[in-house]
């Protein structure tokens, strides 16, 4: 009730002048215009989330339960069915583990590698840097796509092809990332830098001891960012990986559709496996995750 | 040098390396690729012979007038309904937003290949959306067999995973509108519509700009979802640039000309991207 009286408060404080005047006919079309809003809202609100819905209600029954008229609204018994014979169809837990290896090792290393790029290029004056940073920039410009036949090439030619490595490798340097961390470099106070320097602090040092800890907020946002890019990935891995055991979870899921007898029942679990992990890393960490999945856009 | 001075270049190196390895080297070469065939195992210079196969490649043509018509239909619609969406949550008489917002984001984080597939099995004859359907009185619609329906599922599922995306976006923007501008504008008189267009359209056109450019680039090398929601078909009509790429590169093994449509691509970014700076730079 007090939370409702404030609320209330806040937006009477809110009214311009000219509302001020009339407000006791305001407040009758305020209620109408509520109501119109949560209407739209919820409208929208079903729409956003009953596939969610329906991809748990599939995970958990049989196959044709989610063909009938009327349709099947509540979740079954078939939760274990559909995991064990997805687990027959793809090694579930061995496809779990190569998506979530082979995107934790890309955050690792990206991150490193993008934030000291990202540093020097926001904090220091050196030849070349114009040109460094107006490359990075532009090739954002550029699609994947126009690199994907050298790049399989390179890879084909190393011996490389089916590896963890091929997965990882050409999006290290990612220059959205960079960008991102740039902006947040440049915000940090040049003098704090200055003053360690004074105290015979090393640049590795000042690096490492003061800036990277007072920049944890972007760089989460920045790992987050990375981590889902990788995540992702599909039409890369699809090209480059062979085999069932190093499949990662999309090119593992897509595989499944193309199969001659498509269970939907298991492959609802494999949607349904892919996707609650990741909603439950971002209820956690809503901010982190919306800004880092926005990248500067919010900056 | 000294290390002070060595520190920048010792610190970018691995970006510097990598980047020269796995982006401008591709680029490079795979340019040199569209320029080549392959004659007995090995590729040699074929002049313009990739592109004037190109110009006359109904395949090509189609799929791009398949990326033209997602494009032209799906950013719009989704633009127009993050903004509303926006608009809406930045209401102050509005309880629950942070939920609403929360809610509207999620199918962001749902995986290009999961949702896809997800979509793919509500979309059939006989799945859960005609079903839906059927209980208002709309006959099955053929969404993945008819070439018109398939377009439009994969606007459809795009614009369901998108819009929440760029709303968030906007919504950050309005917030950052000053308040004092409507202010004075409704004390001029301007009504909430000439607010709208007056005040929001013209504070938030970075913000369009931005969202534009994204959906730009993403819409030209669209691939996850013709490839797991129709795959391309029925009768090409969802084939996209991305895929045809894929399939001539990894299915016809036909390198040199997958780079002749690869470069089609870069190019049109590249005059996409200048004509929309172009349009917002003009006022």
């Amino acid at each position: 009730m007090a939370k409702n009286l404030e609320v209330i408060e806040q937006s009477t404080n809110k009214l311009t002048l000219a509302e001020r005047q009339q407000k006791k006919p305001k407040k009758k079309k305020n209620k109408l215009k509520a109501v119109w809003m949560y209407t739209l809202l919820s409208i929208f609100l079903v729409v956003s989330i009953f596939p969610f819905y329906w991809m748990f209600i599939g995970a958990t029954n049989d196959s044709s339960k989610m063909f009938t008229n009327p349709p099947t609204l509540l979740p079954g018994d078939q939760f274990m069915t559909n995991l064990t014979n997805l687990n027959e169809s793809i090694g579930i837990f061995r496809v779990l583990f190569n998506s979530l290896f082979v995107s934790g090792l890309y955050v690792v290393i990206a991150l490193a590698v993008c934030a000291s790029a990202a540093y020097v290029l926001a904090k220091y004056n050196f030849k070349g840097k114009k040109f460094i940073f107006t490359a990075f920039l532009l090739s954002m410009m550029i699609p994947y796509q126009a690199t994907l036949i050298p790049l399989f090439q390179m890879m084909s030619d190393f011996n490389l092809l089916n590896t963890y490595f091929a997965v990882i490798a050409p999006q290290l340097c990612f220059p959205f990332a960079i960008f991102l961390l740039r902006q947040n470099f440049l915000a940090f106070p040049t003098e704090l830098m200055e003053s360690a320097r004074l105290d015979g602090a090393s640049e590795t040092r000042i690096f490492i001891s003061i800036v990277i800890p007072s920049m944890r907020p972007a760089l989460a946002a920045a790992s987050i960012f990375l981590f889902m890019t990788q995540w992702n990935n599909f039409m890369w891995p699809l090209v480059v990986l062979n085999t069932n055991d190093m499949y990662t979870f999309p090119v593992a899921l897509s595989s499944l559709m193309g199969l001659s007898y498509i269970d939907y029942g298991q492959v609802m679990m494999g949607v349904t496996l892919a996707t609650v992990p990741i909603i439950a890393f971002f209820l956690t960490l809503q901010k982190q995750f919306i800004s880092g999945m926005l990248g500067s856009a919010l900056k | 040098m000294n290390r002070a001075k060595r520190f920048p270049y010792l610190f970018a190196a691995p970006a510097i390396l990598l980047f020269l390895a796995f982006t401008v080297y591709p680029i490079i070469a795979s340019f040199v690729l569209s320029f080549q065939e392959r004659v007995g195992g090995e590729y040699v210079f074929a002049g313009l012979k990739n592109y004037t196969r190109l110009w006359n490649d109904d395949i090509f043509w189609t799929a791009m007038q398949n990326t033209f018509i997602i494009f032209v239909v799906q950013v719009p619609v989704m633009i127009i309904l993050a903004m509303v969406l926006a608009n809406v949550l930045n209401n102050q008489l509005l309880k629950l937003k942070g939920f609403f917002r929360v809610s509207f984001f999620l199918p962001a984080v749902t995986s290009l290949v999961a949702y896809s597939i997800l979509f793919s099995i509500m979309l059939q004859e006989e799945g859960i959306i005609n079903t839906a359907l059927s209980y208002i009185g709309i006959t099955a619609i053929p969404w993945l067999s008819d070439p018109f329906w398939a377009k439009a599922s994969i606007i459809i599922a795009m614009t369901w995973r998108w819009t929440g995306y760029n709303m968030v976006i906007f919504l950050a923007a309005l917030q950052n509108i000053p308040e004092d501008l409507y202010e004075a504008a409704s004390l001029d008189g301007a009504n909430k519509f000439k607010q709208f267009f007056y005040i929001t359209v013209p504070q938030l056109k970075p913000v369009i700009l931005f969202a534009g450019i994204l959906s730009t680039i993403g819409t030209l090398q669209l691939f996850d979802e013709p490839f797991n929601l129709t795959g391309g078909g029925p009768a090409d009509s969802t084939m996209t640039l991305g895929l045809y790429i894929y399939q001539s590169g990894f299915e016809y093994f036909d390198f040199g000309y997958a780079s002749a449509i690869a470069y089609a691509v870069v190019v049109m970014v590249g005059i996409l991207s200048i004509i929309q700076f172009k349009i917002a730079g003009d006022e």
